[in-house]
């Protein structure tokens, strides 16, 4: 829908004040400890799928090329998982893209 | 897990605000060098989804979120209905919630009130790490101190991504496009190396993650509700299986 300029701002707006709501509610509401164990393990788990659905298959169509795209994610896995920090991991895969497609 | 008042009493008393914000602009810093590098390839996606510098900037100054800001770059490119913005959103920012509920709980039961409005704005993974990790209550200025210094890299990153990104070569612009995904591969590969129950948990999530790419049917949903519905699924079963320790 949001295809003119409008829209946009629109679009923006509405997610600007779903995350400061998200944000806001347990500074409001929440002044003692969740108690309920499902929905805090519940939270807890949630970074984790949603990061990881959100990064594969994407990754590998981000490029427009397949090779590239691999490559980055097999960097960027072995990187985190040796090294694991933020900006390391995100420099070298936009190195692994470099060089892959330098290469071919 | 709250310390004695007087310890807390003492601490607050020996550092002013202003110190404590000081010493938030110093620790920001790095962040701010890994924002910056992120939210440059963000620019450019926003970019190429038909989003304009202006618009960028009010994007990264308004959420200050990096896997929200993407999921509304895509859904926006993508045409997506209002009822799909808000949902999405409210899934992926779902990590906030909980630093909120942890957070909260740092700051003086009598604090003034608007402290509360502001330091919301400020929850984001690495401002909420610094953070809930000093000794005591929060002074809320040390959170603010980090957030000037690292938003100031988020959105300057994202205004000059999108100007600058227009005249790099595609070559370039392939390269950072990535940026984004290696960050989210920092944030949940250490953990399942420490955890083979997390391991699991990501390795099957991408697996979901392909099947609803591929299968005809599944792949006609768009990627913001492949998101919900994973993640209420996955999470929602891991949790049952696996409930977190009472006090973590």
């Amino acid at each position: 829908m949001p295809s003119n300029s409008a829209g946009i701002y629109i679009s923006l707006l509405i997610v600007a004040l779903t995350i400061y709501s998200v944000r806001l509610a347990p500074f409001l509401f929440l002044r003692k400890p969740i108690t309920n164990r499902w929905f805090k393990s519940f939270l807890y788990y949630v970074p984790y799928v949603t990061l990881a659905v959100m990064t594969f298959p994407a990754i590998l169509t981000a490029t427009g090329n397949l090779a590239a795209g691999a490559a980055a994610l097999i960097v960027g896995l072995l990187v985190a998982w040796f090294w694991g920090d933020l900006f390391a991991v995100a420099c070298s895969c936009c190195a692994a893209v470099f060089l892959v497609q330098w290469i071919f | 897990m709250n310390p004695s008042n007087s310890s807390s009493g003492n601490t607050q008393t020996t550092m002013s605000n202003t110190s404590w914000f000081l010493r938030g602009l110093r620790h920001g810093i790095p962040i701010c060098a890994g924002y910056f590098a992120v939210s440059f390839a963000l620019g450019i996606t926003a970019r190429n989804a038909g989003m304009s510098a202006i618009q960028s900037f009010i994007m990264s100054l308004t959420m200050l979120a990096s896997s929200g800001e993407f999921a509304a770059v895509t859904m926006i490119s993508a045409g997506a209905g209002f009822i799909e913005l808000i949902t999405t959103s409210l899934i992926i920012n779902l990590r906030y919630f909980l630093m909120g509920c942890s957070l909260t709980q740092k700051l003086r039961p009598n604090e003034n009130p608007i402290h509360r409005f502001l330091v919301a704005y400020c929850v984001t993974d690495e401002i909420f790490g610094l953070s809930v990790t000093t000794e005591g209550y929060l002074c809320p200025f040390y959170t603010y101190g980090i957030t000037i210094i690292s938003a100031a890299g988020w959105v300057i990153g994202t205004f000059l991504g999108n100007v600058v990104g227009s005249i790099l070569p595609e070559f370039v612009t392939n390269g950072l496009s990535v940026a984004m995904y290696g960050m989210f591969l920092a944030v949940i590969i250490p953990p399942s190396r420490k955890s083979r129950f997390i391991g699991i948990l990501v390795v099957l999530s991408m697996a979901a993650s392909w099947c609803f790419s591929v299968l005809p049917g599944l792949s006609s949903i768009s990627s913001g509700f492949r998101i919900i519905i994973l993640t209420i699924i996955i999470a929602g079963i891991a949790a049952v299986i696996k409930p977190v320790e009472a006090d973590s």
